[in-house]
């Protein structure tokens, strides 16, 4: 799609990125960072950039299943990594159109206005609930001792979680109440897939 | 044709955003998204001096460096015309006039752009390109105390006043008069200035993140000296824009870059480049003094506002101007100064002039009825006023009463105990505070196109853009309605200048200015298909221009209003500032949309707590330059700042109104700081007259003597 193809020298390199389940062979400028790679060299456009120094969290994807700053890193380094953006949150098998849970809970709360934010929001969010089932405490956490028993993921929760993700719309309220509706669709979901497979 | 008739309108039901679903998958192309064969990068370079001129600029090794296409400056830059009629007869922005002499006007102008085949090459070119400057001595000192400051009438009068001030304050049983302060804010949509810009069989195409595409179409005909049908801007997806998004020099480049080099140009702007080159809220040094009677019945309402220009243009921030609507009496005087400095030229943001004002005002209320010993809400029930206190014009549809009784309602407000500093819970202290909200109701001509196809469809065509307003969905409920079809049946079309001008997203106006334009032309149509007009196979088009119909509307006082309430809990040892819970309560017209009106509201509301405890941009006066300008140095409420906030209205429908609108933009912003304010005050029994309540102010404030 884009032309430019910098000759392979001292200052470029080819390297091979796993994004969304699909191998891309490219050539880039060692400068390129990952945002800029996904989205110049690979049309994935989805991840954006709104300030280019790991500030706003816009530009966060999953990088081996893990919340991730775009802008941060060099796409050079990203090479053997597993990349998914918000192309590919809906997983692989999903459905021609079918959403991720927390994608379809952002569309129902209006958890965004202008949405540019949201792609960043909803990599985030689809990590918060994954790192606070996984045990992972927060500022907001009461009680952060080894083997605490595990708390409930409240607004003030997902709130201090996400303060990474800015929003200037000012969508906060709903992206909370879209975040938590998703975790609880998830835990119910989860609660009865042991259920079956007990 | 078949048309399903649906049994109940769509209007005042909440319906999800039409491209919602492109949203959350990241589908939605915003115009640094949209891939062009050939496309080509520009860098823009900025000042490093406050004022001075450009006395050389070694591009030759620039030049030579890997994939750079151009450096365009002063030195060689196409020509452009910065003496056009813009907006409502105004100047335009005077950044659209970059690269045309050496002048330097402040830190930050836009000296030259680098265009590269890629990002990284452009950048790395703007990086080295050597700038010598020669510097002269510049001023960025702004203060209520300058003796330069003068007034100048913006897009409302500099001064209104009538009767005797002084006479009234001496006949006051209770007379308030207090100093203000609010600093300079940034718009910062998290989306920044993009635009690429190429030409396509002898026509300019601009793809574009803007508030009003048939606007900057214009501007750049007249600018570049181009036929207005030679310019074509699109504008599908826009990023946020909070007034920020105009003309700028980021699509000026672009033009100037695609026109030398012949292809496809993107110019975006960093986010640090945005503190320069978006335009800003100016700081305002505001005084307020309020002479009442024992029972707070104003006698007196005086306030006076000082905010900056550039020294290239003349915007002044009209933060006196709430006055004129809210509140009544004899004497009453508003007025807006303004101080030409060598700083960026600060533009229009959310609820201009209304944000800043109302944290004074309101905040004077307030101590109007402490002193008094007046409930705050009773104080505002008291001084209500008959008809427009300076224009004496009745109100369309005033319903300020309302807001307070059913807000006041809700929030619990009649167990609240008037005494401040005097709830406590652990090492917090609690308190309580309200305001009042008003933000001028319009709607400017605007033309659309709605056309009815033989499978039963529609679509609607206007210049509209959708900013996170949800204006796009908003725009298709209301012309189902007056199609008297389902919703899914109309495709809205927005965000492209060459369906014909329109009024931009601003003002708090979009919505109803272009309901205006598509409400008749979606009425004339349904009427014709009822007479049973032939669809033939390119459509049935019926086009609107509103200009008639809005200059036959009766003069009167048209506003939404709002009652804002807040609790806070202040911790006194480290000055932190908590709000716990707000309610606003609107009264904003008939509401198109619950579901996009109430989160639109609520944003207001969280930039009332963001200009009430954080945001704040410093000049530094030695350099003229910002510290710390990007979103780390200025910190805007996140996640974490935002706890309870819930945004509800009474039933207002618009006099006048086809539909009964009025706008949810920027009510919600409105008071919003000084209800905060109030409520700090009410916790800690200090008042603080300067924003935003930093930690240190907090502290400050616990021993003022020391």
């Amino acid at each position: 799609m884009i032309t430019s193809d910098p000759t392979a020298s001292q200052t470029a390199g080819a390297i091979i990125l796993h994004v969304n389940g699909e191998k891309h062979a490219l050539t880039v400028d060692h400068r390129t960072t990952l945002l800029d790679a996904l989205r110049e060299r690979l049309d994935l456009t989805g991840t954006k950039k709104g300030c280019d120094h790991g500030q706003c969290g816009a530009c966060t994807l999953l990088v081996d299943g893990r919340r991730s700053l775009s802008c941060l890193q060099l796409a050079v380094a990203a090479e053997g990594r597993e990349i998914t953006t918000i192309e590919g949150v809906a997983g692989q098998g999903a459905d021609e159109g079918e959403l991720h849970p927390v994608q379809q809970a952002f569309l129902e709360f209006d958890g965004f206005q202008c949405g540019y934010c949201t792609p960043g929001q909803i990599c985030s969010a689809i990590a918060v609930i994954e790192e606070h089932a996984a045990g992972w405490p927060s500022a907001a956490t009461g009680d952060v001792h080894p083997g605490a028993p595990p708390e409930p993921l409240t607004p003030e929760e997902i709130r201090e979680r996400m303060s990474g993700n800015l929003c200037r719309c000012g969508a906060y309220t709903s992206i909370v109440r879209a975040v938590a509706h998703a975790a609880e669709a998830g835990a119910v979901r989860d609660a009865r897939d042991e259920e079956a497979a007990a | 044709m078949t048309t399903t008739l649906p049994t109940t309108t769509a209007f005042g039901t909440s319906r999800t955003r039409v491209e919602g679903r492109e949203k959350v998958t990241g589908a939605a192309r915003y115009t640094g998204d949209i891939p062009l064969t050939g496309l080509a990068h520009g860098s823009l370079v900025l000042s490093t001096i406050a004022r001075g001129r450009i006395r050389a600029i070694d591009d030759a090794a620039v030049r030579a460096m890997p994939g750079v296409l151009a450096a365009l400056h002063h030195l060689n830059a196409p020509r452009v015309d910065g003496d056009y009629a813009s907006l409502m007869g105004m100047a335009p922005d005077p950044t659209v006039r970059a690269f045309q002499d050496d002048r330097v006007p402040h830190w930050g102008w836009p000296v030259a752009l680098v265009v590269a085949e890629t990002p990284e090459q452009a950048r790395a070119g703007a990086d080295a390109l050597v700038v010598e400057y020669a510097a002269e001595a510049h001023d960025t000192a702004f203060s209520a105390e300058r003796a330069d400051a003068y007034g100048v009438d913006g897009v409302v009068p500099a001064t209104l006043a009538k009767g005797d001030e002084d006479a009234g304050l001496a006949a006051s049983a209770v007379v308030v008069d207090a100093s203000y302060t609010t600093p300079e804010e940034h718009h910062n949509p998290m989306e920044p200035h993009a635009a690429t810009a190429y030409w396509q069989d002898g026509r300019l195409e601009v793809l574009d993140s803007n508030q009003g595409a048939s606007w900057v179409a214009e501007d750049l005909a007249k600018a570049f000296g181009l036929a207005p049908g030679l310019v074509r801007v699109r504008s599908e997806h826009v990023g946020g824009g909070f007034g920020s998004k105009g003309v700028r020099v980021h699509q000026i480049a672009a033009v100037m870059a695609a026109t030398e080099l012949r292809r496809p140009v993107r110019v975006a702007m960093t986010r640090r480049q945005m503190f320069s080159l978006a335009g800003y809220r100016s700081p305002t040094a505001q005084r307020v003094r309020l002479g009442a009677d024992p029972d707070g019945r104003l006698r007196v309402l005086s306030h006076g506002s000082v905010s900056q220009t550039s020294s290239v243009y003349e915007f002044v921030e009209p933060a006196a101007a709430a006055g004129r609507v809210l509140y009544d009496a004899d004497a009453h005087r508003t007025s807006a100064r303004v101080v030409r400095l060598d700083v960026p030229t600060p533009t229009s943001m959310r609820a201009p002039g209304m944000a800043p004002g109302s944290f004074a005002l309101e905040s004077a209320l307030d101590e109007l009825a402490e002193r008094c010993g007046t409930d705050p809400v009773a104080l505002r029930l008291r001084n209500e006023p008959a008809a427009g206190p300076l224009s004496g014009l009745p109100f369309a549809g005033r319903n300020l009463l309302a807001c307070f009784e059913e807000g006041a309602r809700r929030f619990g407000w009649a167990d609240r105990d008037p005494r401040p500093r005097v709830r406590r819970e652990g090492r917090w202290l609690l308190g309580t505070g309200t305001a009042a909200a008003t933000f001028h109701a319009f709607a400017v001509p605007s033309t659309a196109a709605v056309t009815a196809w033989a499978d039963g469809t529609f679509t609607v065509r206007i210049a509209a853009a959708d900013i996170g307003t949800g204006s796009r969905t908003a725009l298709q409920i209301v012309a189902a309605d007056a199609l008297r079809v389902a919703p899914e049946q109309v495709d809205v079309r927005i965000g492209d200048s060459a369906f014909g001008p329109a009024w931009l997203a601003g003002g708090s106006a979009g919505t109803s200015s272009w309901a205006w334009a598509i409400t008749p032309a979606a009425e004339e149509l349904r009427e014709r298909l009822a007479l049973g007009a032939d669809i033939p196979a390119d459509g049935l088009t019926v086009r609107s221009d509103s200009t008639a119909a809005l200059a036959g509307q009766e003069p009167a006082e048209r506003h939404s209003y709002g009652a804002q309430f807040a609790e806070v809990a202040v911790d006194p040892g480290t000055g932190e500032v908590r709000v716990r819970r707000m309610l606003g309560m609107f009264a904003a017209g008939r509401i198109v949309n619950p579901l996009t009106a109430r989160n639109q509201l609520v944003g207001g509301m969280v930039w009332g707590v963001s200009m009430a405890l954080h945001e704040e941009a410093v000049r530094d006066r030695a350099s003229g330059a910002l510290v710390g300008a990007d979103l780390a140095g200025y910190h805007v409420a996140s996640h974490a700042d935002v706890a309870h906030i819930e945004a509800d209205w009474v039933d207002d429908p618009m006099p006048g109104d086809p539909i009964g609108i009025k706008g949810v933009g920027e009510i919600g912003v409105v008071g919003a700081a000084a209800a905060i304010a109030n409520a700090v005050w009410h916790a800690t029994g200090v008042r603080h007259r300067q924003l935003p309540i930093r930690p240190d102010r907090v502290i400050a404030g616990e021993s003022p003597d020391a």
